[in-house]
């Protein structure tokens, strides 16, 4: 490696976002020749990832250079669809959205505009600001149903706990697995998770490994027999959506045989008797019979978990999508508490950002702290779904998906006019019922899309295209958990421009007086001065800072130290100050405090009569190490390793329905048909296919009725919307959903 | 100079297709040409459903010696998701296989 040579130049940064797709985290360093970037090394000194890298960033030279990339800004030329389009200028683009935005909002009101992203990435921070810089409280995830994606989590962790907790792998300290602090968990619970091949909610997927090369017993919860599962000790291969019952079941031994935590629960927690009492009707016999998982091993499973200290559980967003995905969150964080893993070295650590530094609104707190209270209540009351669910009402500020695209469709209570639509891939990518989001786009009179690549999306639905920039060629900041880091920009593509630039630009335009920041670094600078820091310094360090010993953001027991509330007495942030078996907050929002199990609103025992017509468990989602949801579908290293929409069915299954590895079949339910390559496999449970998601083939026709191929082969298609939990977070049913398999005679 | 080789440890290789992607970028292989290819084993005819990665070192594989005569690790090394990738003199990778259980020594040059 010729550093220095021919004006070859280094740049140390953080990844977050297009290019690597991922919710980032890692450090890299960037190798510059003339101003193109030529390869991408892991950054040895960073202690997220310690020099490794995925696939996704090493083939990054693929996605930056792909001759696809969308390099300057579009307008629609032809009708929607057509796939015509006409080259304009920065101005005209920002001109025209100015315009057009500011009519729709002088005649129906901000509210009217919904302003749409993928996946929580770096572009929570941006597109929030855009939304409230315009006025519209409605910042949503468009199509995902029950916003089934880590705020169901946050949403039960924050109510119960008053802070978020994750697995502790040593992630809050430089030297990692070697810091004097930490000790590795004995025992991991990964739970409806697959760690291999992607990294979740700011958590470096391969840390599990680290853990288990330091002795770490692994019990996995999937349905799947994955690397993982075949690593460990207990493997719970439950029915899909049954999540919560095997959290009670496991609450049901700690409790009764006196597993738990006494002087924990005795001093930090409240409600234990109640919960005592809710978990006697989950006996692990009635469970086993609930979740499939025999009920010695659900037995077993609790003793290894309980009696293993510290212990840990690293889980994943299919519990988001159980039917009332808040309370099966619930049920899982309680586990951790009853055992007393709660910010301990090696349990459960509280996460909090770094120095406090805050990219973008994780609760309702942080939003009234950036924009204020009297205005964050004023958007309350106009944000959709915010009447129905308290909990949507006040826990973050995201806009209830399902209601929203009804809201475009009918115009009850008020009318939806146009689309924000930034780094989201809605039909190819989150959203069920891909239909109905179709129509309900193709109904809005402006839509604006920005990203990296033409999509499904952008072709059907969008009349102006704006070209993101990826993370080598922007300024951006992160503080999701630690360490506070800095993505600093190396090169230059075409005319991209980074979210943060396109969202301040136009922020500016719609509020002028409010926006007081000239540029991006200089709105970095001022969210960054919790830290003490400026983009420049923390550049200038390798791109990275960890937070101190004593700070709030820094780990352990921060709750015997008064580190965790407002008032500095000792606690946890919660009405109580305690943690909560019984959730004052859930009760405030109309909900039962206590967890409970829900059946999925398809299955074999709530919808027996549909179960034979359609047999089989459909779970969608499974990750890919090289794609990211809807992404590098066109990267070639990518496409290579994972080429084709596959449907995974167990052995047994498909030799009663004829059907062989590698044959076209169809996947199907009364909502629609798609084709898929059967991979046939014993690891898959033989009641349950596993059809990964985001499908779309870049490599054919983009324009209608095509659409890069989405009604032939995306799965979404055959999900229902309206499955959301009683609190509107939670209960996407893209894991629950009943389906057949048949063989097509034809090839594709 | 001593025979060089690559040493697995097999028990904590998870298939995540990093040393592929590394191998290629570095030697800027097209699509189809490999250095390393992981391949994967499962099996059902133990107790339990067996599921086991190893990535092998193709004809392709010079080792990196661009690379290790500046003293960096090889590319897929270095970047092994689950740093279950050892470089090295085949005499000292040897040693290490006596002591850990689950592992692969190539030395493909
Ligand atoms: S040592 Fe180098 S050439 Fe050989 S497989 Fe690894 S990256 Fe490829
Ligand atoms: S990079 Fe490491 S863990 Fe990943 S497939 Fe290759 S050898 Fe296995």
């Amino acid at each position: 490696m010729n550093k220095d040579q021919e004006g070859e130049k280094i740049v140390r940064t953080t990844v977050w976002s297009p290019g690597a797709g991922c919710h980032g985290g890692c450090g890299v360093k960037l190798h510059v020749k003339n101003g193109r970037l030529v390869k991408v090394e892991g950054d040895e000194n960073h202690p997220w990832n310690q020099g490794r890298l995925c696939p996704r960033v090493l083939a990054l030279t693929q996605y930056v250079y792909h001759p696809d990339r969308l390099l300057y800004p579009m307008k629609r030329a032809g009708e929607r669809g057509e796939g015509k389009w006409t080259r304009i200028s920065w101005d005209e683009a920002f001109d025209t959205i100015e315009k057009k935005l500011k009519e729709i909002r002088d005649q129906f009101g901000a509210e009217s505009v919904l302003f749409c992203q993928g996946t929580g990435r770096d572009i929570g921070g941006p597109i929030s600001f855009l939304a409230y810089a315009y006025g519209s409280p409605n910042w949503v995830q468009l199509g995902l149903a029950g916003q089934s994606c880590y705020t169901p989590r946050l949403a039960a962790m924050f109510a119960t706990q008053g802070d978020y907790a994750v697995l502790d792998a040593g992630q809050f300290y430089e030297k990692r697995y070697d810091a004097p602090e930490w000790t590795p968990p004995k025992c991991i619970i990964v739970w409806a998770n697959n760690p291999v091949p992607t990294c979740p909610d700011a958590f470096h997927g391969h840390w599990v490994v680290e853990c288990m090369k330091r002795g770490a017993k692994v019990i996995t919860v999937d349905t799947r027999t994955t690397w993982m599962a075949s690593r460990s000790e207990i493997h719970l291969q439950i029915r899909p959506g049954t999540d919560g019952a095997l959290a009670l079941a496991m609450a049901h031994v700690i409790i009764n045989e006196k597993l738990y935590d006494k002087e924990f629960v005795e001093n930090w927690t409240f409600g234990f008797d109640e919960l005592k009492e809710r978990v006697q009707e989950y006996t692990p016999e009635r469970v086993s019979a609930i979740t499939w998982a025999p009920k010695e091993k659900i037995i077993n499973a609790a003793r290894l978990y309980a009696k293993s200290k510290p212990a840990s559980i690293h889980w994943g967003l299919p519990v988001d999508q159980c039917p009332e995905g808040t309370t099966v969150a619930q049920a899982i964080a309680h586990l951790w508490c009853l055992t007393g893993n709660l910010d301990i070295p090696g349990g459960e650590v509280i996460a909090r950002p770094a120095f406090g530094v805050t990219t973008y609104p994780f609760s309702s707190h942080e939003l009234t702290a950036l924009y204020g209270e009297e205005f964050v209540k004023k958007l309350t009351g106009k944000r959709i779904g915010a009447k129905v669910y308290p909990m949507v009402a006040n826990f973050r500020g995201w806009a209830q998906p399902d209601m929203a695209v009804d809201q475009i469709l009918t115009g009850d209570p008020y009318p939806i006019k146009a689309a924000w639509i930034q780094t989201t891939n809605i039909l190819g990518g989150q959203a069920a019922d891909t239909r109905k989001h179709y129509e309900a786009l193709k109904k809005l009179d402006f839509n604006v899309v920005v990203d990296t690549f033409h999509n499904p999306t952008s072709m059907a639905v969008a009349d102006i295209v704006l070209p993101a920039a990826t993370f080598p060629e922007k300024e951006s900041f992160r503080s999701w958990w630690a360490p506070l880091s800095v993505v600093v920009p190396a090169i230059k593509v075409g005319e991209c421009k980074s979210d943060w630039e396109i969202n301040l630009e136009l922020a500016r335009r719609f509020n002028p007086g409010a926006i007081r920041y000239k540029s991006v670094k200089e709105l970095i600078n001022d969210r960054l001065k919790p830290a003490g820091v400026t983009f420049d310094e923390l550049a200038a360090e390798g791109s990275w800072m960890m937070p101190p010993e004593g700070h709030s953001s820094k780990p352990y027991r921060r709750y015997e130290k008064g580190l965790l509330r407002a008032d500095g007495k000792p606690g946890f942030n919660t009405p109580t100050g305690k943690v909560e078996f019984w959730s004052k907050k859930y009760e405030e929002w109309d909900l039962d405090p206590l967890p409970y199990y829900d059946e999925p609103p398809e299955s074999e025992v709530r919808t027996p009569e549909l179960l034979k017509e359609y047999p089989l468990v459909m779970a969608t989602g499974r990750r890919s190490s090289v794609y990211f949801h809807s992404e590098h579908r066109m990267i070639p290293w990518m496409r290579e390793i994972d080429p084709d929409p596959i449907v995974e069915i167990n052995t047994k299954t498909a030799a009663d329905l004829g059907i062989g590895d590698g044959e076209w079949v169809y996947v199907e339910n009364r909502r629609g048909r798609i084709k898929r390559k059967a991979k046939v496999t014993p690891t898959i449970h033989p009641k349950v296919v596993m059809v990964p998601h985001g499908w779309w083939y870049p490599e054919t026709d983009g324009r209608e009725p095509n659409l890069f191929g989405i009604w032939d082969i995306n799965c979404n298609q055959l999900i229902p919307t309206g499955t959301q939990s009683r609190s509107g977070f939670g209960g996407g049913a893209y894991k629950t959903t009943l389906c057949r398999v048949r063989k097509l005679e034809k090839e594709r | 100079m001593a025979r060089h080789g690559l040493l697995i440890d097999y028990e904590y290789c998870t298939g995540c297709h990093t040393c592929e992607v590394a191998c290629k970028q570095e030697h800027n292989y097209p699509v189809g040409k490999w250095g390393i290819k992981v391949n994967e084993i499962v099996l059902e005819t133990f107790d339990k459903i067996t599921i086991d990665y190893i990535p092998f070192p193709t004809d392709l594989c010079n080792l990196c010696v661009q690379r290790t005569k500046e003293g960096i690790p090889p590319a897929c090394v270095k970047h092994c998701q689950a740093g279950c990738m050892m470089y090295g003199p085949v005499k000292e990778l040897v040693k290490t296989m006596e002591k850990k259980p689950k592992t692969v020594l190539f030395a493909p040059r």
